[in-house]
């Protein structure tokens, strides 16, 4: 037998006898932000390539959804933190090797521009709106006139925010459960996933909901085979590594993985993708709810169970 | 007190008296330890004042910090201190929880019944010692003063040893005889004429051997004991450690004997025999200073390895190896006499044996074994002679015990129920920093004896346990709020050391001399506590020192060199021992005399039945007794104790590392809380273990109450000594009753 | 210049003293602690072994602690010793999850706290607290840029481990084995 315990009875709190230092709103944040992200990316990705009439949903109707959902988000990291008062202190320095840091801006960035998108949109889903003052208007048409320049920028920013929200955990070499680069293109692939999940929940149009139909099977099967790879590379690593994938493979976490995050959460939906595509009458809401909810259980299931792994004692 | 006494468990003052809830208690103690981390305000301008410590007796000086508040902050050793060398341990270190401790005892407290029920209400000091002035007159008057007794430990059983003696009685007990180092006193009186004493005299830390037999040194924290330990360590020592648990020191050493508990007589007599056999022992010390060599050598003859092997379980081959490293090393070896003693009632036959290894090795007196003591004489102030006593506590006991040389805790607990075959039932007791409920065996005659007695006076400074059963409750203020006698220590060279208060003293406390004083002027004693002011008795003693209380405020310690130059045994001149024979007593001329084997003769002890297991307990580092439980610093550390169960026996009945679970002993007595279980490879699998000192009962202790599992009233059954009345408590055995789910000290 | 610890887990004998002496001195508030004592015990009764640490941050080189604080809160203070600045601190808990010692935790005034090396005290010419306090001495505090120093010495002299030297976070509490 082997005992190793900590005598001195070391009982700090949130960190023993187990990691609990990030709570729900971390993977709510991370959720939200993949979440906008998604959404933000294809819509830059259609206004650039000039598609927007071919994909109203997802260039002018989800985005109005991120401005907020990016607030909550905020909000979330906001109160998940321990020394509130000095919130302020995230934005005057900029480190390139803190994720955090680099998250934080990015946000900075693309929440601005959530903003700016929906008020550029907002006269076409609301006729009668008008904007009061006349500078708001010159700004409105300023933008306007921008529209591919800050797409591109859109574009770039989604994608650095889709994959921030997974190198937040796997710049922690300290979790041997986020030890792992395949979590950055995972968290984005799943962020691009529940986006198009989204577009086509709000979608009207046929054509546009087949398409993200496709867009999300194909993203789904690289998930798939990105989750494949991290549990081979967890398996092919050292001990404190097997033991984090343990915590799904017959461990704790395995049912609400296997079943609410890969099944239900991708295979399912999937399923029932192809399913519509070949003409079988799905109604959307299931395949979209499940994408959604299955990418928001991922992230708590990572946050938690990546808490729980640990390398000593 | 005429309706039987009641254990108040809490007080009539109730919440408002005591801060019960934790929660209250708690927001106290981060209110202070809540400063900046690392910023200025941690090194201001210093307040320091000595101390000498009493978190437990080892007593080591130390230097009492206040920060820029004036708060106190921390205690740190005095490094000019022989005894801890600038470094307390984490008790000593902890020491200020006791002045934080909001739990503490406040006002005095007087018995009193209410609706028909006994409980406290808080007096004036006035009221409280008039009382206890008056009751003792009426007592002593009526029943003779012998019949009041004083049980202490600590600094304060000076003062009322100096009370009691003035009244006319010697029946003065501590704890720390018939329960702790009694039997080893008693076996090295007989055999060296001179006992082990408080700090042992062992020379450890020049040893090129130690035998450590259930002596678990860094667990036990003796300080010096500790670091002399590491030092011999550091510089190569052997160590040998016999103990049936895998103690800390144990994993230190080179040979770990897990001995079968309850046979340590066997290995020692064969150790003895390997020694002689082999001639390894030292033939020119024993010539010269032994009496009984050849009764000894006939008497083991027999007691081979092989023999102790099958009662012991260490293999022969081992035995004769320990033995050789012993000899190799001897005479710097030191078969450690160890402290609690009091194991299996043939206590003092062991220690017997111990000493006996010990002469054979010629380890006695010589650089690496045992150093000759040297101390100062600090002069009394002056006082009349005591009266002479009709009779001494030995007369309540008459014809048992022969040999102990102080009185008997248990003894005088066992004396005080009323029976009409003795002369004189004790009927008043004063208890000074003693928690006799946690701290002698056999609860169930403890708590007779305190329902039996006409006043029972308690001086603490926590609501012990003790203080439930008081008709009057003194409530001390800790070590750091007052001034003591001082420290006068034995060791290599004589040393003092000077206590001064750190601070006022908290609440409505006071030091327990200038109560022994004030009941003493009450009683008109008044001329045996002649000094105006314990400062000036300090200074008086201490000018007679070569120094004053003023520069002894600066130094905390002084030490002065021996007096001659004999800390080793001089290899010329021929030394005299107080025994019968002036030799060195291999063959005990008291002990046969008084009637008991003159050479150790081993006996077996009885062995758990099915489905029981032998209850072992000891001692947490971070812990004293039951007293430090409640100690917000340590408690942090350690609040609650574990049931230490072997893999083989935990699979046995289904136990898990973390699962709660009660105990019942071989008299059906269970505990009264549950204790969690750690399943671990460091005991046996006839045996658990547990620290001592943890359960506590008296919910007024809001961080100890029904914390963990109490040893002492599972240990009901007491295998005495006869030679010297030592409670033996190690044959006591406890089985597991599973159903306890949770944990009923939170309802 | 570059403090280490170094640790001689032969002499130690896991009496917690060295986390009672850093309570204390530091005023680390009940209920938390900078440095804490493992007990490692390895085999079957009676073929034992037993390894005893006193363990606390590692003061990293390489400290992934202060690679992920958002505001530069954690910092690398003279003689490489991490420090965090309690005003900088947002208190985002990255540092503490970052850390394969688990040596941070959160404070209840907000911000993240750990051991110092008690570098109020070493300022001062004094040792750590709780190596100045640890009754076996088996802690020893200095530089080990400087070949004369004790640390450095034994480090020379004596076999020794880091702990999880493959997270790469080059820490410099050395242990005696
Ligand atoms: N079951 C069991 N029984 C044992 C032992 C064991 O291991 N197991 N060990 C035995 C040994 S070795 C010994 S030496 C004895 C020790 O026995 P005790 O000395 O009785 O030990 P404690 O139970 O700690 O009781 C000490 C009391 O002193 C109080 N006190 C602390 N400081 C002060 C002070 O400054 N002034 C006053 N007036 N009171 C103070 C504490 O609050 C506490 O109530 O116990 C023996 N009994
Ligand atoms: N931290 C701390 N240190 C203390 C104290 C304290 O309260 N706290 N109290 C002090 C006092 S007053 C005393 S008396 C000492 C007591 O300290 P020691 O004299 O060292 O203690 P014991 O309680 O006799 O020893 C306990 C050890 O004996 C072992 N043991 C049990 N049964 C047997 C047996 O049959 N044979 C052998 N060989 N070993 C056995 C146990 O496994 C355990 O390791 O500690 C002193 N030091
Ligand atoms: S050994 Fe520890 S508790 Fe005992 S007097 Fe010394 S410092 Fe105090
Ligand atoms: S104080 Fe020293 S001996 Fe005690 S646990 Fe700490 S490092 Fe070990
Ligand atoms: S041990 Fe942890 S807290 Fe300390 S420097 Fe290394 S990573 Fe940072
Ligand atoms: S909690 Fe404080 S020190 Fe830690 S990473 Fe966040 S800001 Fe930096
Ligand atoms: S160096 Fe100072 S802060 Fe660090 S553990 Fe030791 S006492 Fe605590
Ligand atoms: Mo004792």
């Amino acid at each position: 037998m082997r005992e190793e315990l900590i005598i001195s009875g070391r009982m700090n709190p949130m960190i023993d006898p187990q990691l609990n230092i990030w709570h729900w709103h971390i993977p709510l944040y991370l959720f939200l932000g993949g979440l906008a992200a998604g959404i933000l990316f294809f819509a830059a990705l259609y206004t650039i390539r000039g598609e927007e009439k071919l994909y109203p949903a997802a260039v002018k109707k989800a985005p109005f959804i991120t401005p907020f959902i990016l607030v909550i988000g905020l909000l979330a990291l906001l109160l998940d933190l321990n020394n509130k008062p000095y919130f302020w202190q995230l934005y005057t320095t900029l480190r390139l090797e803190s994720p955090m840091s680099w998250g934080a801006w990015t946000l900075m960035v693309v929440t601005p521009i959530s903003f700016i998108w929906c008020a550029l949109n907002i006269r076409e889903i609301f006729p009668s709106f008008d904007w009061r003052y006349g500078w708001l208007k010159w700004l409105e048409a300023f933008f306007t006139r921008y529209k591919v320049a800050m797409s591109w920028v859109l574009l770039i920013f989604s994608v650095i925010l889709g994959i921030y929200t997974g190198i937040l955990f796997s710049a922690f070499n300290a979790r041997p459960l986020w030890n792992t680069s395949i979590l950055g293109p995972l968290f984005l692939a799943s962020g691009l996933s529940t986006g198009a999940a989204y577009i086509m929940l709000v979608s009207r149009s046929h054509t546009e909901r087949a398409a993200f139909s496709k867009i999300d099977i194909v993203i789904i099967g690289i998930e798939l085979f990105l989750i494949v790879h991290m549990f081979m590379g967890f398996l092919a690593s050292t001990q404190v590594q097997i033991e984090a994938a343990g915590l799904f493979l017959g461990g704790p976490y395995t049912a609400v993985f296997w079943v609410f995050v890969v099944f239900l959460g991708m295979i399912l939906p999937a399923l029932l993708e192809v399913l519509e595509l070949r003409k079988y009458r799905v109604p959307v809401l299931i395949p979209s709810l499940l994408v959604l909810g299955g990418g928001l259980v991922f992230r708590f299931v990572i946050a938690y169970a990546g808490q729980a792994s640990r390398w000593l004692y | 007190m005429k309706s039987r006494r009641e254990f108040i468990k809490t007080s009539a003052l109730g919440l408002g008296g005591f801060a019960l809830a934790g929660g209250a208690g708690m927001a106290l103690r981060t209110a202070f330890n809540q400063g900046t981390p690392g910023s200025a305000g941690l090194t201001p301008d210093l307040t320091r004042t000595p101390t000498y410590c009493e978190v437990c007796f080892w007593k080591c000086a130390g230097w009492v910090y206040k920060d820029s508040d004036g708060k106190l902050w921390k205690i740190t050793g005095n490094s000019n201190d022989p005894l801890c060398n600038g470094r307390l341990c984490p008790r000593g270190t902890g020491g200020t929880g006791m002045y934080y401790d909001q739990d503490r005892l406040k006002k005095p407290l007087m018995r009193t019944v209410e609706n028909g029920r006994q409980t406290y209400r808080e007096a004036s000091w006035e009221e409280a010692l008039d009382f206890i002035a008056a009751r003792l007159k009426e007592i002593t008057a009526e029943h003779g003063p012998e019949c009041a007794a004083l049980f202490t430990h600590g600094s304060g059983g000076d003062y009322f040893s100096t009370l009691m003696q003035a009244m006319g009685s010697t029946s003065v007990a501590a704890p720390s005889y018939a329960q702790c180092r009694g039997a080893r006193e008693v076996a090295f009186i007989a055999t060296y004429g001179q006992g082990v004493d408080s700090p042992e005299i062992t020379d450890i830390r020049d040893t090129r051997c130690l035998v450590l037999i259930g002596s678990h040194l860094g667990e036990n924290m003796h300080n010096s004991q500790v670091q002399e330990m590491s030092d011999a360590l550091a510089k190569g020592a052997t160590i040998i450690t016999v103990d049936p648990r895998f103690s800390v020191v144990a994993g230190k050493s080179r040979y770990w004997l897990p001995i079968k508990p309850a046979t340590d007589l066997a290995l020692l007599l064969a150790w003895i025999n390997v020694l002689i056999e082999e001639d390894l022992y030292d033939k020119e010390y024993v010539e010269r200073h032994t009496y009984g060599f050849e009764q000894l050598r006939a008497h083991v003859k027999d007691m081979t390895p092989e023999w102790a092997y099958g009662i012991t379980t260490i293999e022969p081959n081992t035995i004769r190896r320990t033995a050789r490293e012993m000899a190799a090393a001897a005479p710097a070896t030191l078969v450690h006499p160890g402290r609690f003693v009091v194991w299996y009632g043939d206590d003092t036959q062991r220690s017997r044996a111990v000493a006996i290894l010990n002469a054979l090795l010629g380890s006695w007196g010589r650089r690496g074994g045992f150093y000759m003591p040297d101390r100062m004489q600090v002069p009394s102030y002056p006082r009349p002679p005591f009266p002479e006593p009709a009779r001494t506590w030995r007369e309540a006991f008459p014809d048992r015990f022969p040999l102990a040389d102080l009185a008997l805790a248990s003894g005088i607990c066992e004396a005080s129920i009323p029976d009409t075959s003795r002369e004189c039932n004790f009927k008043a007791w004063i208890v000074n920093g003693c928690n006799l409920l946690m701290t002698l065996p056999n609860r169930k005659q403890t708590i007779e004896a305190l329902q039996s007695l006409e006043l029972v006076v308690v001086v603490d400074t926590m609501p012990a346990e003790i203080t439930g059963w008081a008709d009057v409750v003194l409530p001390e203020c800790t070590y750091l709020e007052r001034y003591d006698f001082l420290r006068n220590s034995p060791g290599r060279h004589p040393t003092i050391a000077l206590r001064a208060p750190a601070t006022e003293p908290l609440y409505d406390t006071r030091p327990a001399y200038w109560m022994a004083k004030e009941i003493a002027v009450r009683m008109g004693l008044g001329e045996y506590f002649a000094w105006e002011s314990i400062e000036e008795l300090l200074d008086w003693q201490l000018k007679q020192l070569g120094t004053s209380l003023e520069e002894m405020m600066h130094t905390g310690v002084k030490n002065y060199p021996r007096n001659f130059d004999d800390l080793y045994f001089d290899e010329v001149r021929d030394i005299g021992f107080f025994t019968n024979t002036g030799k060195i007593e291999l063959w005990s001329t008291s002990m046969s005399a008084a009637g008991f084997d003159p050479i150790p003769v081993y006996t077996a002890h009885e062995e758990p039945p099915r489905g029981y297991y032998r209850l072992n307990f000891g001692r947490a580092p971070v812990h004293t007794f039951a007293r430090t439980i409640n100690n917000p610093n340590l408690a942090d550390l350690m609040d609650e104790n574990d049931l230490w169960v072997n893999p083989v026996v935990a699979k046995m009945w289904g136990l898990n590392t973390g699962d709660y679970i009660r105990l019942r002993n071989q008299d059906g007595i269970e505990s009264t809380f549950s204790i969690r279980v750690r399943v671990t490879e460091r005991i046996r699998w006839d045996s658990v273990y547990m620290v001592h000192g943890f359960g506590h009962k008296d919910p007024r202790l809001s961080r100890a109450y029904g914390r963990g599992a109490c040893d002492t009233e599972l240990i009901s059954r007491v295998h005495t000594d006869p030679v010297m009345g030592g409670t033996g408590m190690r044959g006591n055995f406890v089985t597991f009753i599973l159903d306890a789910a949770g944990k009923e000290a939170q309802s | 210049m570059r403090y280490a610890m170094v640790i001689d887990t032969d002499k130690c004998v896991g009496c917690s003293d060295c986390v009672v002496a850093c309570q204390t001195e530091n005023k680390v508030p009940v209920g938390y602690a900078r440095d804490w004592v493992v007990e490692v015990t390895k085999g079957t009764y009676p073929h034992l072994q037993m390894e005893l640490r006193s363990e606390r941050c590692n003061q990293c080189e390489n400290a992934p602690c202060v690679r992920c604080c958002p505001t530069g809160s954690s910092h690398y203070s003279a003689g490489g010793i991490v420090l965090v600045k309690p005003r900088r601190c947002i208190g985002c808990g990255a540092c503490i999850t970052s850390c394969p010692y688990d040596a941070r935790f959160p404070h209840p005034k907000g911000y993240v706290d750990k051991c110092t090396f008690c570098d109020h005290r070493i300022k001062e010419g004094n040792k750590p607290a709780c190596v100045e306090v640890c009754p076996t001495r088996c802690m020893y505090f200095g530089n080990i840029d400087d070949p004369a120093s004790e640390v450095s010495r034994l480090l020379r002299q004596r076999r020794y481990k880091t702990l999880i030297p493959e997270a790469g976070t080059k820490p410099h509490l050395y242990f005696l084995t």
